[in-house]
């Protein structure tokens, strides 16, 4: 299984093992992770997993979709060029040392 | 010493009790009672993804099996809480067990309204993954399948099956689909979105007997499966035994409180003044509900103030389209479009003397989370913000 690296506000490294086709949105919920709230359970409701996704990872992600570029317009923390909803990205074998960034607030 | 908390059902609301009790740094003990044999897991996709073979059952839990471990969580599976004696804060686990509780959470849901027909016993339901599994079995072998009920798990399973190619009816007692949940306008959309993809709807129709392979509604239909989502009743046989106040579902107050200090009840189960009601009590059925309900128990619990006051959301995703529901429409006098309807791209907000109540987005995700923001800060743009497409309603709070 990949592993995923998600880094909090304050610098907290945390690393684990997410499941092939799980969203890096619950690699951290089902890890127990702060810092990714996910309020609708992962189904792009909310803008509440925003990650900055690590820029040598940018170019291996799918493009935005419509309905992830209207919601990551309405994310607590600022919107980067980087700035993903943690719940889009399906982890694949081709993600194993993926790194993730938390913003300091999701709501 | 440290308090313990027992949290008796194991769907979404459990969990995230049990969840947000941790995230609120509670230390004390935490029980999970599950009555199912599965750890808490998701079930929004079951109607939805999961019925389409798009998402796996090992893909589907709430958390992973090392978080209860992490968490300190003891997870009790596939046992069922017999009776709560009040006075020495028990609970009574069927085949003997027991355990303590400071505090106790009612977690415990609502099941299944059951048809009563001749022949009833050949229909099939969806609620658990058990249910899931065995009607995903069932379809992958059916050529025509009548789903009775047109509310939101019959027209999701509806689709489901429509989807994967087989003949589709839906058989619904009501004038129009949904008819408890939303407005005429909305009714009207799913009927023609169903009717666009080939899918039979039946309204006012009544049923007068289930036969082998066949449903009987005026005609007689084939039908290798029959699925039945005719609502759900609220489990309060528990609550009511140890003489807690049940209505339509265990009445809480606004802190989540049962008539017992000592007793809380969340989620589908629960009756709770809801301040989008006018402070009338409702019982919602949802992930928004079952998720909010939980963080402010555990809230309360860890000695904070917490009055449960969230905007209530609600989604459905049928075919190509994602309909999103914000607040409470019960008691609109006007109702105003934006977008367009024969595009599949639209919201209807619904105001009460020019105050906003709801809003349902059919495809515009920008929308729903704009009413979600205006709801919570209690801001009511004018009719003609509302229709302006141009206005982006997120900016307006």
């Amino acid at each position: 299984m990949p592993n995923v690296t998600y880094i909090s506000d304050t610098g907290t490294t945390t690393t684990v093992n997410v499941a092939n086709g799980n969203s890096v949105m619950e690699g951290a919920v089902k890890n127990g992770i702060d810092g990714i709230v996910a309020e609708c359970g992962g189904a792009c409701m909310c803008a509440t997993c925003h990650v900055y996704v690590d820029e040598a990872w940018l170019p291996k992600l799918d493009p935005i979709g419509e309905e992830q570029e209207e919601m990551l317009g309405a994310t607590a923390a600022d919107r980067k060029s980087n700035s993903r909803l943690s719940c889009q990205i399906e982890v694949r074998p081709a993600f194993d040392g993926l790194v993730v960034r938390m913003p300091e607030r999701q709501v | 010493m440290p308090l313990s908390v027992v949290i008796i059902g194991g769907g979404q609301a459990g969990l995230e009790a049990a969840a947000a009790l941790r995230t609120q740094k509670f230390d004390g003990a935490i029980t999970l009672i599950c009555e199912e044999p599965h750890a808490p897991y998701q079930r929004p996709p079951l109607s939805k993804d999961y019925l389409l073979g798009k998402q796996q059952e090992d893909n589907l839990g709430l958390r992973a099996l090392s978080y209860y471990e992490n968490h300190h969580i003891d997870l009790i599976l596939g046992e069922r809480a017999e009776r709560i004696d009040r006075a020495s804060k028990t609970v009574h686990i069927a085949g003997g067990g027991r355990v303590n509780y400071d505090y106790l959470i009612l977690a415990v849901g609502a099941r299944n309204r059951p048809l009563s027909l001749p022949g009833a016993e050949r229909v099939l339901y969806l609620r658990t993954l058990d249910e899931a599994r065995a009607l995903r079995e069932r379809l992958a072998e059916a050529g025509s399948v009548v789903v009775i009920g047109g509310g939101f798990i019959g027209l999701e399973v509806a689709a489901a099956a429509r989807t994967q190619g087989k003949d589709v009816t839906v058989i619904e007692a009501a004038p129009r689909l949904m008819a408890r949940a939303v407005s005429p306008v909305l009714s009207d959309f799913f009927l023609n979105l169903h009717g666009t993809q080939g899918v039979k709807v039946m309204l006012g129709a009544s049923i007068t007997a289930i036969e082998e392979g066949a449903v009987v509604a005026g005609s007689r239909i084939p039908a290798d499966v029959i699925v039945a989502g005719i609502g759900v009743i609220p489990n309060t046989d528990l609550a009511a035994a140890a003489g807690l106040a049940t209505g339509n579902g265990i009445v809480v107050d606004e802190c989540l409180r049962t008539s017992d200090a000592a007793i809380f009840a969340i989620g589908d189960g629960a009756e709770h003044p809801n301040v989008f009601a006018g402070g009338a009590r409702v019982r919602l059925e949802s992930v928004q509900n079952a998720v909010d309900e939980a963080k402010c128990v555990a809230k309360t619990i860890t000695g904070q103030s917490a009055r449960y006051g969230d905007v209530p959301w609600f989604w459905t995703d049928q075919f190509d389209v994602r309909f999103q529901m914000a607040g409470l429409s019960g008691g609109h006098d006007q109702q105003i479009l934006r977008g367009n309807i024969a595009n599949r791209k639209f919201s209807v907000f619904y105001l009460k003397d020019g105050k906003l109540l709801a809003v349902d987005s059919v495809n515009r995700f920008g929308d729903h989370i704009g009413a979600r923001k205006l709801l919570a800060a209690g801001v009511s743009p004018t009719p003609e913000q509302l229709a302006d497409e141009s206005v982006d309603l997120k900016k307006l709070v």
